[in-house]
Formats: structure tokens, C-alpha cells, sequence
């Protein structure tokens, strides 16, 4: 326990710097706000004190590097990597598409977890008990990293959309889950990808909860069929876009002096 | 006219089964060779290796069972295991990454985190933070990821000098952000309790 008293901190400190750059505020108007009475599970999950400001330090403009070696050959495969003996069933289709910061610049070797259900709707977890079968060849999750131009892709079948308990008759519209990471800890983000057309998008509560169309738009993947693959497999477009960093012009440095 | 820029992407709930993609242990099944998880320390790590355990609780006071947490930190030095961290202190640590997740059991709704005990952080304009764990939640419910910071009772000193601690108004709300530590299996766990609504309710930070 000695050792993890409180020590002084070093004077040498003092002389760190940190030329890495401050990530551009959030816009709030195009994020849903914690509390949205619409999403009802919202209603005790949301704080009620204001978030608090903080400008950013080494702790926000830094984040978790992964590496390739940490991930498996079929990790990106969701119709492979959990396949027992057969195939998952659905319709195959790829996506793909860009993680770019708000510059526009394509975000390296970031990590991209996805999940979903399966084509009938019904997630593997064991919290799931919607009466469409289980897929005993699809596990429903997968990651990648994005290669030099922030540019990812992945295989799956179409996950079909289900039932939840928000409303009565309430369906969540088929939607693939995507987890990023960029490369600091402040544009840390969780969103869902939903498919061009589905007529479930327009009311779906958890989609409602977002204040701008716009912002709701970007999250619908439009067909690519440039990209599909003749007779086998159809693609849809999906790019992501994460926090900026500031440039340094005239910057003060965030630490040292 | 103005400035062109693209908007962030619009984040949304994780979602129930959140455990699927990034836990998939937790839902229930097993997918992944290599599997991200609570534990930040192998066997070479270097400093104080501690345990972090507590619970994330609602508006009505009730558990939150289905919470996933990421912890990022510096390591005992202090440093960022991070490119972006240009600090002269110390060195970085090839065996701490900083980084892991951790959800709370369906059952007894704890989570825990094996870690060590970072060092203090250079702030900005030469002060200096006290040592702390950035922390962010999703769950159900939560449409955004709830950031906060989790700083240690027994750096009483750094705290009272820590720019971001000294920044809540509210000096009772400070106490939300300090785990207490314990002795458990000759183990010193800090006990660091999240309630996301309500009385005592946990800073959390706009980053």
C-alpha cells in the first residue's frame, strides 16, 4: 500500500509538451441530446446535470492504438467467422466506405467493430428471447482496421429488423452497429448504420432522438452497386466521420510553456 | 458561404447487446481469438497494480446490468502509450497499452478493471493533473457516451491541484470522481461507483 501513496508531482513535468492538437468542439445540434422522453429507457439514463466543459489535455487527444496482429484472418467476415460446418444465412452483401475526420482526412489504422442481428432479427446474446430463430453459423460481429486512407470493408448478410418494447408495435429498422475509435479518446463514438429505403427508418424512435435530418441521412447506407459482385454479393456505402483536430497555427501549446 | 467542413457522424445507443460486438464473451458466445477485455496489465507491467470495481446506477437508483465501460489512462510514469503524447517525463511502457473494457455483470451489475496505478499528467499551461483514469459508458439509453474521470482518494494532494477537479463548481460534486481505496485479498481495490442520474449524481465532462 506504501507505494501507492500520494507522491508530489515531479518539477520535471512542467517541461512536457504536447504539439498534438486539440480536437474541434462537438455540435451538440447534431447529436441527440441524453434525454429524449421519445427513447423511454433514455428517461433514467440521462444525466440531469449539464455535461462540464473540459478544454482538452493529453488525456482527451490521445487514444488506444491496435495492431493487426491482434485480430483474426476472418474477423471481418461475419459470414465466415462463426460458420459451423454451413454459411450464415441471408442476403451477402459488403460494407464499406471511409472513416474521415471532419477535415475530410481519412483516419489510419483505426479500429471498426460492427455487430448486428441476423437475417431473421434476433441477436445472439444471451438477453435476446425474440422468437426468429438463432442462425447457427452467425455470430453477428466482426472488426477491422481501416488501412492508410482511413478505408474499411467487411462481409455479412443483411440483418432483418425486430420488435422491442418502446411503444407497442414498435420495430427497430434492420441496422448494423458500428463501434469507432479514430486515434484519441475524445472521438470515441458508438452509432448505427440503417439501409437505404427500409420504411422503418422514419419511425423509429432511437433514430427520432437525433435533432437534424441531415445528421440522420448520413447514417443511411446507400446500394453501391459499383462495388457489389456480380452474382454473389451486393454493397452498400457507409463512410463515418470523426472529430477533427485543430491545426496549430499560432497555437499555444496545450502543455508546458 | 461559409467554412466547409464534414459533421461528425451522429451517434447512437449502443444498445442492449452491445456485448455482442464488443464483449462477445459476455453475451454468451465465443467468436474471437484475441479478445479485448477489464484486464490492462500483463506480467511485466510496471507499477502498482490495483483493482478497480464498482457499479453504474440510474435515475431510479436501480443497477444498470447491461453498461460497457472503457478505461484509458497513462501508465505509472505517467505517459500516454500514444504517439500524441509528447511529454519529456518518464517513458512509455511497451507492456500497457492503457486501454480496456469492462461491463457490468448481468446479475450483480459490477464491474471491474485490473490495472495499475497511473502517474500524474502534465495539464495545461504547465500545471500538472493528478493521476486519474478517463472513463467512457454506453448503454441502452445513453445516445451519446458518457465521459468522466475517475481520480484516487489517497492523492489528496494532486487532487486539490488538479485543473479539471478545481474546474466543478460544486466542491460536493468533486467527490463523485474520487475511488476509494480498500485492502481485499492483500489486493487494494478502489470502489468507483457511476450514477448517471440523480442524487450524487457523477460529473460527467463535454471533451
Amino acid at each position: 500500500m506504501n507505494d501507492l501513496m500520494s507522491h508530489a508531482p515531479p518539477a520535471f513535468l512542467k517541461e512536457g509538451t504536447n504539439p498534438y492538437p486539440e480536437l474541434y468542439r462537438r455540435d451538440y445540434a447534431a447529436q441527440s441530446p441524453a434525454y429524449t422522453p421519445i427513447y423511454k429507457t433514455s428517461v433514467l439514463r440521462s444525466p440531469r446535470n449539464a455535461l462540464l466543459s473540459i478544454d482538452h489535455t493529453v488525456s482527451e487527444t490521445t487514444g488506444p492504438v491496435f495492431g493487426h496482429n491482434e485480430l483474426g484472418m476472418l474477423d471481418n467476415d461475419l459470414i465466415l467467422n462463426y460458420a459451423k460446418g454451413g454459411e450464415a444465412i441471408g442476403p451477402r452483401i459488403i460494407v464499406h466506405g471511409y472513416v474521415l475526420d471532419e477535415n475530410g482526412r481519412g483516419l489510419s489504422n483505426t479500429l471498426v467493430e460492427f455487430w448486428q442481428a441476423n437475417a431473421g432479427g434476433r441477436y445472439r446474446h444471451k438477453n435476446d428471447t425474440y422468437l426468429a430463430p438463432i442462425d447457427p453459423n452467425f455470430g453477428g460481429c466482426g472488426r477491422t482496421l481501416t488501412d492508410e486512407n482511413g478505408y474499411y470493408y467487411f462481409r455479412t448478410i443483411r440483418p432483418g429488423p425486430y420488435p422491442w418494447r418502446n411503444y407497442v408495435n414498435s420495430w427497430r429498422p434492420a441496422h448494423i452497429h458500428f463501434s469507432l475509435f479514430g486515434n484519441a479518446f475524445a472521438q470515441r463514438l458508438i452509432t448505427q448504420m440503417y439501409f437505404e429505403g427500409d420504411p422503418l427508418i422514419k419511425v423509429c424512435p432511437i433514430i427520432k432522438t437525433i435533432p437534424d435530418e441531415e445528421a440522420i441521412n448520413r447514417l443511411i447506407a446507400p446500394l453501391d452497386l459499383n462495388a457489389s459482385v456480380p452474382d454473389d454479393t451486393m454493397a452498400y456505402r457507409f463512410d463515418m466521420v470523426l472529430r477533427g483536430r485543430r491545426s496549430t497555427l499560432f497555437e499555444n501549446r496545450l502543455e508546458g510553456n | 458561404m461559409s467554412v466547409k467542413y464534414l459533421k461528425e457522424t451522429a451517434s447512437q445507443t449502443a444498445g442492449p447487446y452491445v456485448h455482442i460486438g464488443l464483449a462477445p464473451h459476455q453475451a454468451g458466445f465465443d467468436i474471437f481469438q484475441n479478445n479485448f477485455d477489464n484486464n490492462l496489465v500483463g506480467a511485466t507491467t510496471r507499477g502498482a497494480q490495483i483493482i478497480i470495481e464498482g457499479r453504474v446506477f440510474d435515475g431510479s437508483g436501480s443497477l444498470v446490468r447491461d453498461a460497457l465501460i472503457e478505461a484509458w489512462q497513462a501508465n505509472a510514469d505517467g505517459r500516454y502509450n500514444h504517439p500524441g503524447d509528447r511529454q519529456k517525463q518518464g517513458s512509455i511502457d511497451p507492456n500497457f497499452r492503457g486501454w480496456g473494457r469492462a461491463c457490468t455483470d448481468f446479475e450483480t451489475g459490477i464491474f471491474r478493471f485490473y490495472t495499475v496505478k497511473p502517474g500524474c499528467v502534465a495539464g495545461r499551461e504547465g500545471k500538472v493533473q493528478a493521476p486519474h483514469i478517463n472513463l467512457w459508458i454506453v448503454a441502452r439509453g445513453i445516445n451519446m457516451g458518457l465521459n468522466t474521470r475517475l481520480y484516487f482518494a489517497d492523492e489528496e494532494k494532486a487532487n486539490e491541484a488538479d485543473p479539471i477537479l478545481r474546474g466543478i463548481e460544486l466542491k460536493k460534486r468533486r467527490e463523485t470522481l474520487i475511488a476509494k481505496p480498500s485492502q481485499k485479498d492483500g489486493k487494494t481495490v478502489y470502489s468507483f461507483d457511476i450514477v448517471i442520474q440523480g442524487e450524487n449524481e457523477t460529473v460527467f465532462f463535454d471533451v
